[in-house]
């Protein structure tokens, strides 16, 4: 037998109210199902089982709220008992977190940062033309429902980076750097309530740019929506900022504990610029990295963010 | 298509990406992305909302065209013409 326990679904959680339950004792559930919905500060999230079991007992009923850590439900090996249809999550109603208890979380969260991390910041003009010259052509070459945006140009350049230098993909935990052996790459998302989930897009190095885009596109959506998932929500290992889609040029990001770097980036603007001794108008944006003293240094910070770069003056590779 | 028609399947692809939103309260001549908070995914989320509700195949260059609601209404209608002509 082994307990299910309340997850921490962020460093800022410190309890949860179970909303609903989706199994029942007897039910057999397999890795990766949603079992439970559960109301943090940020929203309801969909909360998955991480093994293949059969429910022994539910212990914590809808409505009570506990901290995490505590034993919510007991599970017992799978065997015999047939596999239950899972329940259709997305038909339950779902209410939003109130905005106050939103920014309280991220006040809690940002708070941590800024007492425990020993930030530093960098910055770095990338230029995006040959970005969008190749988003231009795949574009204008494919349906609508296959097109990609520039976003998604940055997500993966990061991953890349993030996968290419480990000391700024992982977590920072108990005086120690665990670094990530993938890019769970968190994406800052305003939720137009005045808050924002910053969920992961998982293993995000290995996507291709079409799956990427399809994962981003469900990920906006679901999050609009109060509909992430625990997997998506609880650990990101780097997170990017896309602040540029609200017209800033340039941002600091505060980095989200206990992950160690966060990159911002800034609107792509039109900018004379000497190109091989001549002045051309290029599409330029500033890219800026915040990073944590404890595991990096600004050298490196810097080979980072020229890493970006690199990549995204090859976008046919990414 | 005609104007109402339009107007119709816009509010109803915004419903699909921006389900808070209140259709009564969108300005006709502002721009969607700035009135409604939308960012280039829900922007591109939209159109192809549309595109699943009309068949109409809107170009990327064309998408300056429809940042409000008085010229995506007139985009609609054109387009809708002239896919059934």
């Amino acid at each position: 037998m082994s307990d299910f326990l309340m997850p921490s679904l962020g460093a800022d959680m410190e309890k949860g109210v179970i909303v609903e339950w989706l199994i029942g004792p007897g039910d057999r559930v397999e890795r990766g199902d949603v079992v439970v919905l559960v109301e943090t500060e940020k929203g309801i999230i969909e909360v998955e089982v991480w093994q293949d079991a059969t429910v022994e007992s539910i212990v914590v009923p809808v409505g009570e709220e506990v901290p995490v850590g505590a034993v919510i439900a007991t599970l017992a090996e799978a065997e015999r008992t047939p596999p239950r249809a899972a329940a259709p999550a997305a038909a339950t109603t779902r209410k939003s977190a109130s905005p106050s208890d939103m920014r309280r979380a991220i006040g809690r969260a940002m708070s941590r940062s800024k007492r425990e991390i020993p930030h530093y910041y960098l910055g770095t003009t990338v230029d995006m033309t040959a970005g969008l010259d190749w988003l231009q052509r795949h574009n204008a070459a494919t349906s609508i429902t296959a097109r990609i945006i520039p976003a998604a140009l940055l997500l993966k350049a990061t991953a890349l980076a993030a996968a290419a230098m480990p000391e700024f993909n992982g977590h920072y935990d108990h005086d120690q750097f665990s670094p990530s052996p993938t890019v769970d790459l968190g994406v800052a998302i305003s939720t137009r309530n005045g808050g924002l989930m910053a969920p992961a897009i998982r293993d995000c190095q290995d996507q291709a740019l079409d799956d990427l885009m399809a994962q981003l596109s469900d990920l906006v959506s679901r999050a609009r929506r109060g509909r992430l998932r625990e997997s998506e929500v609880a650990a990101p290992t780097i997170t990017v900022t896309n602040l540029g889609e609200r017209g800033v040029e340039v941002g600091y990001g505060v980095i989200i504990p206990p992950q160690v770097a966060l990159v911002c980036f800034g609107k792509i603007v039109d900018r004379p610029a000497v190109v091989d001794g001549s002045v051309s108008i290029r599409s330029l944006m500033t890219a800026t990295l915040s990073a944590d003293h404890r595991v990096s240094d600004g050298h490196r910070g810097a080979a980072f963010l020229d890493q970006i770069d690199q990549y995204l003056q090859k976008p046919e590779e990414l | 298509m005609n104007r109402e028609q339009a107007r119709q399947v816009i509010i109803e692809a915004l419903a699909e990406v921006a389900p808070e939103v209140d259709p009564t309260g969108i300005a006709a001549d502002v721009d969607f992305t700035e009135q409604l908070d939308l960012d280039s995914m829900d922007y591109l989320n939209w159109l192809i909302e549309i595109h699943h509700a009309t068949g109409i195949e809107i170009p990327e260059r064309d998408y300056s065209q429809l940042m409000t609601m008085t010229d995506a209404t007139g985009y609609l209608v054109a387009a809708g013409t002239e896919s059934t002509t």
